[in-house]
């Protein structure tokens, strides 16, 4: 069966005066239809970036300098504007880091889910209006139709979130990308936003990308993982990872310090101090990638040949990927 | 919102008091000093004299010019509506011009054109009005003999005391070159300001988010960007507004437009403090009601201004 969204050696690039920068190298992953993926890794990884290439929304000077995004049978990196327009927000809706600076602070709530849904489809202002109702009240929001005429700023965090969750459900879309849905908001609101989305992404069958660095949450709610550097699905990377660079990244995980084999179901109890394992050093500048693999001067496991060439993502013994010369 | 703008009067009027304050006992010639101060009340007390001075202001009574011996709020209203249609023209321009200059320019920052205009804004802003009058009256009137060079041709009444150029062509023609020429530092002002605010607006997550959102390319631009950038602009643009009507003087004296700024260089040239005061207080007024006026606008566009006042 043809995946719903097919991303195969996607390349962006930043222009600069008179280099490109590399933000993404040669990124490569599918998703079938209501399937859902966390997209992981440090800051600085090319989480978001890999986010908003799939709906070739890089902002300037980024462009889409490689490789392919395959969303339902068509190329969007080659897509005309008018193509992406109807697949934004209608087939795949984003959902942004931060519900603050999501909602434009002039335009009362309605409007801004009533002229998505008018840009998608032919429909009159009443019932755009009945379906963003719909939709919000699918998100949990007290008293819907007096929250309409309401303003951004009239709502607290959590509920602006719940705001652009609905206004990314209102079209029924086939695929959510979700950068780091939670990550500006309170603790406690955090998990009620991640439970909102998982019910919301099974019951509609909708496909979900996850974007965080948060590996406790991407166990709960994904069924897939793609590490930056290396790939496989959610219970099998959280319970043996392959590349050191996720091992790593789940040896820094409080709960997991002691073993980096760790599951996450030893979560919580505090255990006896002792330092954390950390990823030595951090991400390399984008001007300064080291030579073949780009882990090599944080990786435990280089050897020489790490310094030479660049690992390709192949299949490793269990079927999973992964792009390291050292693991098999 | 009522709360709100019976709020907002209220600030205006301390203003205005805190200007008529300023304005009582400016100096008179100094020959006829001791018996004028007499004739006119000037050895009373401080606080009798703006007294008295308030009490007629409010009867609509400014005091009276030395040199038309009428009624000085008589003569300005006579003179206002010159200035006034002078402004007003001058705003349509700038208005008409900068927001397509300035959104344009501000959505593709490189094209030879945004160049081109911003290169045209600095040098329209650097060179004075008087300069850009005299030039635009050698071209036009001297070199190429299309508009006329100075006056207002012959103003219409177009209803009790408002003469109007603005009705017949030939009239029209009159105000073509001063309100250029009055518009020509605050254009460039406006185009900068509309494009350094609306590329900030461009650059935002929910401007990226309404992209996002699969909306059309205009509706981003002219609704999303546009009317965020609108905000700062009515502000300024208040405050310009004002600074132009005082700008009059200057191109109505280059232009000999008989409006107020004309009005007000012969007064000082003929030392008619009296009327002066009322041109002064004349103007304040305008700066006050244009300003509430603003601040009055900015509460529709900008929804967190009506909370604040609803509290």
């Amino acid at each position: 069966m043809q995946p719903l969204l097919d991303v195969s050696s996607l390349t962006v690039k930043f222009a600069l005066r008179d280099t490109a920068l590399t933000a993404v190298n040669d990124v490569s992953f599918t998703l079938s239809k209501g399937e859902r993926l966390g997209l992981v890794g440090e800051s600085g990884a090319g989480k978001s970036v890999t986010g908003f290439s799939i709906l070739n929304l890089v902002s300037k000077p980024g462009f889409i300098a490689g490789g392919s995004v395959l969303f339902e049978g068509r190329d969007l990196t080659r897509a005309d504007a008018e193509t992406l327009r109807d697949i934004r927000g209608n087939r795949i809706s984003m959902i942004f880091q931060d519900p603050m600076m999501t909602l434009n602070p002039v335009l009362t709530v309605g409007t801004q889910m009533i002229e998505t849904i008018r840009a998608h489809k032919k429909v009159t202002r009443k019932e755009a209006e009945a379906i963003a109702l719909d939709k919000l009240r699918k998100v949990y929001i007290p008293s819907p139709e007096r929250r309409l005429t309401q303003y951004p700023h009239e709502f607290s965090g959590g509920m602006r979130q719940r705001i652009v969750i609905a206004i990314a459900l209102l079209t029924s879309p086939s695929l959510i990308i979700a950068d780091e849905p939670t990550t500006a908001l309170d603790v406690t609101i955090q998990a009620e936003i991640m439970d909102l989305l998982l019910e919301l992404c099974q019951s509609e069958d909708m496909g979900l990308i996850l974007i965080t660095h948060d590996l406790g949450v991407v166990s709960q709610v994904t069924q897939k993982i793609a590490v930056m550097y290396a790939m496989g699905d959610t219970a099998s990377v959280v319970g043996a990872p392959l590349h050191p660079y996720t091992r790593g990244l789940l040896g820094a995980l409080p709960q997991c310090a002691d073993k980096a084999d760790c599951g996450l179901e030893t979560v919580a109890a505090p255990r006896a101090r002792r330092r954390l394992n950390q990823i030595p050093g951090s991400m390399p500048s984008l001007s300064d990638v080291p030579r073949g693999c780009p882990f090599n001067n944080r990786c435990e496991l280089c050897e020489t040949v790490c310094t030479t060439t660049r690992p390709l993502l192949e299949k490793k013994s269990d079927g999973r990927l992964a792009a390291c010369h050292m693991v098999a | 919102m009522f709360a709100f703008i019976v709020r907002r009067v209220a600030q205006a009027l301390l203003v205005m008091f805190i200007i008529t304050r300023e304005m009582v006992g400016v100096s008179v010639s100094v020959k006829e000093r001791e018996a004028l101060r007499e004739k006119l009340g000037l050895n009373d007390p401080y606080l009798v004299q703006w007294a008295r001075f308030t009490k007629n202001a409010l009867q609509g009574d400014l005091g009276t010019s030395y040199f038309y011996r009428k009624p000085a709020l008589d003569v300005i209203l006579s003179k206002a509506p010159a200035t006034l249609e002078l402004v007003f023209v001058a705003q349509c321009i700038i208005v008409l011009i900068s927001v397509p200059v300035g959104v344009y320019s501000a959505c593709r920052p490189r094209s030879v054109l945004s160049r081109l205009f911003m290169g045209i804004s600095i040098v329209g802003v650097s060179v004075p009005v008087f300069l850009t009058a005299i030039f635009m009256i050698y071209i036009f009137s001297v070199h190429l003999g299309w508009l006329p060079s100075f006056g207002r041709g012959n103003p219409v009444e177009i209803f009790p005391g408002w003469t109007s150029v603005l009705t017949t062509w030939s009239n029209f023609k009159h105000i073509i070159l001063p309100s250029i020429a009055l518009s020509s530092i605050m254009l460039p002002l406006f185009i900068r300001l509309i494009r350094a605010e609306m590329k900030e607006a461009l650059e935002t997550e929910y401007v990226k988010f309404a992209r996002a959102k699969g909306l059309p390319e205009w509706r981003v631009v002219m609704v999303h960007a546009f009317k965020n950038t609108l905000l700062p602009v009515i502000t300024v643009g208040g405050v310009q507004l004002g600074i132009m009507i005082a700008f009059t003087i200057l191109t109505e004296t280059v232009f000999q437009w008989q409006g107020m700024g004309f009005m007000f260089v012969e007064a000082v040239e003929r030392a008619d403090t009296a009327l002066l005061v009322a041109y002064l207080i004349f103007v304040g007024a305008i700066f006050v009601a244009v300003n509430t006026v603003v601040d009055l606008i900015y509460g529709f566009v900008n929804p967190m201004v009506r909370i604040a006042g609803r509290k």
